[in-house]
Order: C-alpha cells, then structure tokens, then sequence
C-alpha cells in the first residue's frame, strides 16, 4: 500500500532555513545541508525546499546548495522559488532536484503549468498554492488564492477562486499539489480538513496539506479524514517538537500506512 | 566504466551522484561506443514514452541497447522502455522485455501519478541477486502514471490498484520501475547489489539471471 508521506518543508532564505508565523517574522532555524541530512536520516518520506524570497524580489533560488543537497540526501525533493522559466527549471532539475514547484509565475501565466509538463513531464511539475478563506460581501465564504506570499509587503489576493485553480492546475499537467491554508499557517491547530477534503474531492493527482500542523494528532486527523496523501510541516519538526520517528510510529499505531 | 545513458532529459544527476554515495564514478554518456565498451549501464529516464523513445532513436542508441550484454538497469521510465510497448503515445519500446506499459485508471478512485513509498513484495522462489539484502516489504520511492504487468520476468512486484512490475530482470537487462537512487538506504542497497553483479562474461551469472 502507498504510504502516507511526511514532508518537512525548509523555507530558505540567503542560503539559511527561517521560519515565520503566518508568513511573517522570520527566525534563523539552521544551516540546509545539515538539516536535510537530519531529515534524511530520521526518515522523513520528502523534502521541500522554499525560497520565500525569491519569488516577490525576481530572483531565481540559488542553486549552489541544490546540487550540494542531491549530492547528500538519497531521498526525493522539490524545490520552490521563484522559478519563472524553462530554463529555471531544467537548471534546478538538472542539478538533481526531483520536482519543482511553482506558484505566483503560474498565477500570472497559466500556461506555464503545461510548458514545464511538455518540457520535463507532469511527475516533475508541482504547483504550489497558498489559499485563505475569505468572506464575499454577501457574508458567504468562499477560498482564495494568494500571490507573492514570500513577502508579505507585496502579498496579493490572485481573485482565483482555490477549488477552480487547483483543478485548473492538473488540467494544465501538475503533478502535485501542495496546498498552503494562509489562516492556518504557523498557528500549530491543525490543518484545514474541510479545505483539503475539497480540493481531495476536486483533482485526482495527488494532494499535500501544508499549514497548521502543531500536534501528532492533526497528522492522525488529516489521513483519518481526507484522503490526503501527505502531510508537510516546517516549525514543528525543526524546533524537535515531534520528532519524525514517533511521529510515523504514533501513525502506525492509529493503523495508518507509513514508511518506517 | 558505468555509463549513465544521457537520453536527454532531466534528471540525471540524481542516479550519478548515487553512484557517487557508493564510491563508483558514473559516466554520462550518449555515445554508443563508450556505452557498449562500459561494464554496466544504466538508463534512467523521467517523462514521456514517447519523447525517450524519440530521443534513443535521434541518438542512435535503439540498436546499441538491444545489443548490450553487460548488465544493465533501467530506472523508473528507463525500466519501461525495456519492454515492447506503451499505451502511453502507443510507442512500440526496445522490445527487450514481454509486456505493454499500462496507465494506472483515476476512475478507479486511484490517486495518479503513483507518487510516494510503496512495498517491494518479492516474486519467485529465490530472491534475485537485485533483492540481496533487501527485507521483504522495504518501502522504496515510486513516481509514475503507467506502470508494466507482472509477467515471468518479475523478480519483485508491488501493488496500487492492481498488482504490477516494480523490479524485472530477463538475462542482462534489469529494470527498477521506482527510483533506486531515492530510496533511502533500501535503494542504495539495490544500486549496490547491480554494482556487484559479475559482468556478463560470467557464464554463472547467465544462468542465475536467466535460470
């Protein structure tokens, strides 16, 4: 049976991974290669590598310490970041990346999407998408994507509705999803079930929460409840909070399949 | 020599820089001379059926392929394009290897691509020598939409939806429908285990391998 993935997320930035809450105030939590190695070691299923400020300056991420990271680890990861070509992307897949995500390029040129699964095939192409539930003027909710969230100085509402973008996004060739709920970002209660079983419901490639995770219990409600098929997180794995190994073993215990 | 078939596509260095963690130097290469003269090769392969076959072919590589008779190890796409055909495009394949590639079915409420760690279940009665070392049930990292049947030439199996090849071997020519080089320890014990295998002058070899 295909395990449910765990996946730590390294937001990167000057080379360093940080951390914020919701997006902001970023804190030095240690040096790339010795934390994807950490990782590695205590069997996390994957790996993302964000550069949060690549997209909103212009900038292409750095790619010196994703050939020193494929170089290391010998399990799979993406990188994400201001990645705004084809060439972009051959570079960081050239240098041993296994996937690439994109976000606010693919917000402002769709099409995107499906040039970079025509060029490199759709199992490489993972669109990224921060979403925040919003209220419409006629008091209803509804899920919007944001842009530009790297820098929250230039954070856009995108006006996409989520549920129409992600399917959009596999239309166009994604391969993956990973979806970013904004209002539960760094706020450690839990992702957002009901947003998730949405997006479950609307695509049929495969669907990765972000934002939210404070406790082993959301891990255990996310796969108990979604049909999610990962779970990432950043600040609660890094600070030691919950430690991989127990928390694929607390998994195992509640009968969810995962790798240990 | 290993030489690393350089088929053009991305995603390469992945499988160098795994051979690099077990202290073998592996050469990238799309000359069918360096490549018939090496004592193993390998042919990754990330994409489409289609556009690898297209690209083999622009190369001049189809015919060296099929005339290799070291050991050689296809990676995820590269595993595929050993057999005879795929659905995907409706591409007629190296033929090395009975079987057509089939797409996994999202109807069937299947999340596709296949993409995550899924279990190795061995086939046959004794272990190839690939799965030395390898326990039964080892998750091992899978990124792919179609996938080959489980035929004779299976030597490990896993399942998603339905039951098919994750590691073939007929002869000389081995296939790993997962990605070795991103497996954790399991794969690189896999990678290892190719690496050790007697080249083909080795009649014992033949006979293990073939039976």
């Amino acid at each position: 049976m295909l395990t449910k993935r765990i996946i730590a997320c390294l937001d990167v930035r000057d080379g360093r991974v940080v951390k914020g809450v919701q997006f902001r105030n970023h804190r030095d939590m240690g040096d790339i290669l010795e934390l994807a190695q950490r990782y590695a070691d205590e069997g996390v299923d994957e790996l993302v590598f964000y550069d949060i400020t690549a997209s909103s300056d212009g900038r292409v991420v750095d790619k010196s310490w994703v050939n020193n990271v494929a170089r290391r680890i010998n399990i799979p990861f993406c990188v994400a970041g201001g990645i705004r070509s084809i060439d972009d992307a051959r570079a960081i897949l050239n240098d041993g990346a296994d996937k690439i995500s994109v976000n606010s390029p693919a917000l402002e040129r769709p099409e995107f999407i499906s040039e970079l699964a025509e060029a490199f095939g759709t199992q490489c192409v993972v669109v990224g998408i921060d979403s925040r539930l919003e209220t419409k003027d006629d008091g209803s909710d509804k899920y919007v994507v944001y842009q530009y969230t790297g820098d929250e100085t230039k954070t856009i509402s995108s006006k996409r509705d989520t549920v129409a973008w992600a399917a959009e996004a596999e239309r166009r060739g994604a391969g993956e999803i990973v979806l970013n709920c904004m209002n539960n970002d760094g706020v450690k209660r839990g992702y957002d079930l009901t947003q998730l079983r949405l997006i479950r419901e609307a695509v049929t490639i495969p669907v990765i929460a972000s934002g939210g995770a404070g406790d082993y219990a959301h891990f255990a409600d996310l796969f108990e409840t979604t049909g999610i098929d990962g779970g990432l997180a950043a600040s609660v794995f890094h600070s030691g909070q919950i430690p991989i190994p127990s928390l694929k073993r607390f998994l195992q215990d509640r009968d969810i399949e995962v790798r240990l | 020599m290993i030489a690393i078939i350089d088929s053009g596509g991305a995603n390469i260095a992945s499988v160098r820089f795994a051979l690099e963690r077990l202290g073998v130097a592996g050469e990238l290469t799309a000359d069918p001379a360096v490549i018939a003269a090496a004592d193993k090769v390998i042919l990754p392969g990330v994409g489409a059926a289609p556009v690898a076959m297209a690209q083999l072919e622009a190369a001049g590589l189809i015919e060296c392929i099929r005339g290799l008779t070291q050991p050689v190890l296809g990676i995820c796409l590269g595993m595929q394009l050993l057999f005879e055909r795929s659905q995907e495009g409706d591409t007629p394949l190296l033929g090395l290897i009975k079987g057509t590639c089939r797409a996994f079915d999202p109807s069937a409420g299947l999340t596709v691509p296949h993409m995550g760690w899924n279990r190795l279940s061995a086939v046959g009665e004794a272990p190839h020598p690939l799965l030395s070392g390898v326990d039964l049930g080892a998750h091992v990292y899978f990124v792919h939409s179609y996938a080959a049947p489980v035929s004779e030439d299976t030597v490990a199996s896993c399942s998603y939806g339905m039951d098919f090849t994750a590691l073939v071997a007929r002869g000389n020519f081995m296939g790993a429908q997962f990605h070795p080089e991103r497996s954790g320890p399991v794969g690189a014990r896999i990678l290892g285990n190719f690496l050790a295998l007697p080249q083909s002058s080795d009649d014992r070899l033949k006979e293990r391998l073939t039976g």
